[in-house]
């Protein structure tokens, strides 16, 4: 496979709002003048289950989805979820995991318990940066934010940091949540160094 | 201008490019957006119109197309079965407007009750069929359909999965053709299937497909593309994608956009240069069954499998033994997460109150109703198709009875799916007389697929103000005594319903009302349910943590066992209160309205 080729994983709950976030990298990708294709599951995820979306650059990309092995970064916007993905990521691979839970029917049910030192248990395995994504968008004074603070992890992660991305975010988000998108852009970039 | 685009607002896109005038689809996933961005995008160019059912849709656009107009009509896979009535005899018809079926499928089943490969209704239908392999061909594509359309007289069957639906990718805008309505002349020879027509028009059909076959041949939708001659790679839609990923130029490739008739001549020639040939497709060997029995040899299913998803990673695996490292760790530990009815979900109650009856069969049917069967509240039992629910119902009700075994049968249907087909199975319950329990949970939408207009919301596609079919009145014309209309949130009525209707010996029906929670209420809804939402609290001293409220499944309900006690996340809550009415301690209230 063509390792020119970069993959990204970001993986949620449905609601998180990582569609916006792969609308956003996705454009942005586009105006710097990569190939760019993206592939996302809709349907009954929308009902509180596990989502995923799938975005691909490069000078050429052929496959809207990546093989388990071949992610570069996977972005968690739960915690346990990190961990469910994980199979995608390459060894040489990063992960952003949003230390927030969002407990499943099992778990909300009794049936189960939320998974204890997943944090932990990644970091041990790979280059792992861990945020407190909802707490940091609070403090920006959006707590719906935290999508972005994660968004802005991520591009600094990835080094993609040249690219022009408060035009992107200007493009995808109504015109009165401009500045405190770009705030919690700014300052998910902060969490990376 | 380069835009991404998901391959549906691809096909909107080349909707509208192409001079089509009038789509007509019944929603279902991975086709629904298509209609939906045309409706949203090219209001004033195309209409666009939510049929209550795929047989309904396919039909209108035929219609139309006789009328002389473009068409498209658009449906998930399981769509087609239902709209295969019209489709095979408008096949021996033939258009006078270009026709166009999208059919999209669902390899891997995200979303959908089976994995059927509707390549085959191409060849079954004789008709001539489209596979696009990303959105720019998507687009494109839908403008070769309505020429091929035209020039041959067919419909085209054109055949998208979820992957080209639901993918992204840059899309190039083109020029539009102006629509043009093309003279509406009446041609019975043509256009009325009586027997002698169609016997005279299946020889004509056969005459198209051996001029489309020849078309296949040479088309410029089907091309080869040179590299090493080690590999040939026959391929379409997104397994072409994939076979690149994996071989890049290692392998040379004949894409095959147009797939029925597919051109054996020039796959036969193909194979004739390259050492080994492979058929790289999704699911059921469609291709290379017709290439091995053309005579050809190829390698195909039995290296590929035809269950699931393809995927590059299978390619890679199964035709090069190659794989990528990946990072050794257990993910067992990590519980599911099942999608769930979401908190406030007005087919809570309902469900709630049904899981109790004794000796009953609940046949179910297709939407977010269906999620009632999942734990906690496990009530159902069958899932068949749309609209299966009410005659299942009849039918296992009849043979219950006829053996004098004590069980009801309780069918449980959204109303979308009542309009859908359910109101043919409930004509049936009322004429042939079974004491079946017809549950219609009415929330005011198409929940499932993403809040659609239905024939009884009172408005359509285009967010016109309509008549609303009135699901009462429809039941007692159709032969139902016994109907009656309830707040499935309050569950003593729930709970004296269902008792009423196990006690009736007759068909009877009960008609849930509430608004699903997430949608966007109309001014009639406002007035109707406007003041109910608020918040509901658990109070803390009274709870005794005896976890009776998680059984109805509510996802804002959190058992914290540091306290013993159940904590109501205030965000998701809508204040429903079926969870207050399920305790029996009084611990949980309603927030007052600051
Ligand atoms: C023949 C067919 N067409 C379309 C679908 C896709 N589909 C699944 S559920 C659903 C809508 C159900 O809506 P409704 O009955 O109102 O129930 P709700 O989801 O609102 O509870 C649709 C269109 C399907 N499964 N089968």
């Amino acid at each position: 496979m063509s390792n020119k080729v970069k993959n990204i994983l970001l993986v949620g709950v449905g609601g998180q709002g990582t569609i916006l976030v792969s609308k956003i990298l996705s454009s942005g990708l586009l105006n710097a003048g990569y190939d760019v294709k993206m592939s996302e599951i809709h349907g009954m995820a929308q009902r509180g289950g596990s989502v995923s979306t799938q975005v691909r650059f490069g000078e050429k990309v052929h496959s809207p989805i990546m093989a388990h092995g071949q992610a570069d970064i996977l972005v968690s916007f739960e915690m346990m979820e990190a961990l469910r993905w994980m199979k995608y990521l390459s060894p040489e691979g990063k992960v952003v995991i949003n230390d927030y839970q969002i407990p499943s029917a099992p778990i909300l049910f009794g049936k189960v318990d939320y998974p204890e030192g997943v944090a932990q248990i990644i970091s041990k395995k790979v280059n792992a940066t861990i945020i407190k994504a909802s707490e940091i968008a609070a403090k920006i004074g959006n707590a719906r934010t935290m999508n972005i603070v994660l968004f802005g992890a991520l591009v600094k992660s990835m080094k993609l940091t040249e690219i022009d991305w408060e035009s992107a975010i200007r493009d995808n988000v109504k015109s009165n949540m401009v500045d405190i998108n770009i705030a919690a852009f700014k300052a998910g970039m902060e969490t990376v160094n | 201008m380069t835009k991404l685009l998901t391959g549906n607002e691809a096909v909107a896109l080349g909707v509208w490019e192409a001079g089509i005038s009038y789509a007509c689809a019944y929603p279902g996933t991975p086709s629904t957006e298509i209609l939906e961005n045309i409706a949203a995008n090219y209001k004033k160019d195309i209409l666009a119109e939510w049929a209550p059912n795929e047989k309904v849709a396919l039909e209108c656009a035929i219609g139309a197309s006789i009328a002389g107009v473009r068409t498209i009509s658009t449906m998930k896979m399981v769509g087609v079965n239902v709209a295969a009535d019209p489709l095979f005899s408008f096949a021996y018809s033939g258009v006078n407007g270009a026709m166009i079926l999208v059919s999209a499928d669902d390899p891997g089943l995200h979303s959908s009750q089976n994995e059927q490969d509707n390549r085959y209704y191409a060849k079954f239908a004789k008709i001539a069929m489209l596979e696009p392999s990303n959105s720019q061909e998507s687009k494109d594509m839908i403008k070769s359909a309505v020429e091929i359309s035209e020039e041959f007289d067919t419909p085209i069957l054109f055949r998208m999965t979820t992957r080209i639906c639901h993918s992204k990718s840059p899309v190039n805008e083109g020029e539009r053709i102006t629509p043009v309505k093309k003279p509406y002349i009446k041609n019975p020879a043509k256009y009325d299937l009586v027997p002698s027509v169609s016997k005279a028009l299946h020889y004509i059909l056969e005459d198209k497909l051996k001029r489309l076959q020849a078309f296949s041949e040479t088309t410029p939708l089907n091309f080869i593309q040179w590299n090493s001659k080690k590999i040939g790679i026959v391929t379409s839609g997104i397994s072409y994608q994939y076979a690149q990923e994996v071989f890049g130029t290692n392998a040379s490739y004949l894409k095959l956009g147009f797939t029925f008739p597919l051109p054996i001549e020039k796959i036969r020639a193909f194979s004739k240069e390259v050492e080994i040939l492979y058929v790289i497709e999704e699911n059921e060997p469609f291709i290379e069954e017709q290439i091995k029995a053309a005579g050809i040899q190829c390698i195909g299913k039995e290296k590929l499998p035809n269950v699931d998803e393809l995927t590059p990673e299978i390619i890679a695996r199964e035709l090069l033994g190659k794989e990528l490292q990946t990072i050794d760790i257990d993910t067992s530990i990590v519980p599911g997460r099942p999608p769930t009815l979401c908190a406030g979900c007005p087919h809570r109650g309902f469900y709630v109150e049904l899981r109790k009856l004794k000796n009953i069969m609940i046949t179910g049917d297709i939407g977010c109703y269906s999620l009632g069967g999942n734990e906690p509240l496990n009530a159902k039992d069958t899932t068949i198709c749309m609209g299966a629910s009410i005659s299942m119902g009849h039918g296992a009700q009849k043979a219950f009875d006829l053996f004098d075994e004590n069980k009801r049968t309780i069918a449980t249907i959204g109303d979308s799916t009542f309009f859908h087909t359910g109101i043919n199975s409930l004509m049936h319950v009322a004429y042939n007389r079974s004491r079946t329990i017809t549950c219609i949970l009415d929330n005011r939408t198409t929940g499932m697929t993403g809040h659609q207009n239905n024939p009884g919301t009172g408005y359509t596609l285009m967010g016109m103000p309509t008549k609303e079919a009135d699901i009462e009145a429809v039941c007692r014309a159709i032969g139902i005594e016994h109907v009656r209309t309830i707040n499935p949130l309050n569950l003593e009525e729930v709970k004296a319903t269902l008792k009423w209707a196990m006690a009736l010996d007759l068909p009877s029906v009960i008609i849930t009302r509430w608004p699903c929670v997430l949608k966007k209420f109309t001014e009639g809804d406002i007035e109707e349910f406007g003041d109910y939402f608020g918040k509901c609290e658990v109070v803390a001293d009274a709870c005794t943590g005896c976890k009776n409220c998680l059984k109805t499944g509510c996802p804002a309900l959190q058992y914290s066992k540091a306290d013993n006690k159940v904590v109501i996340d205030q965000v998701q809550c809508v204040g429903c209160e079926v969870c207050k009415q399920v305790c029996k301690f009084d611990a949980i209230e309603r927030k007052q309205k600051a």
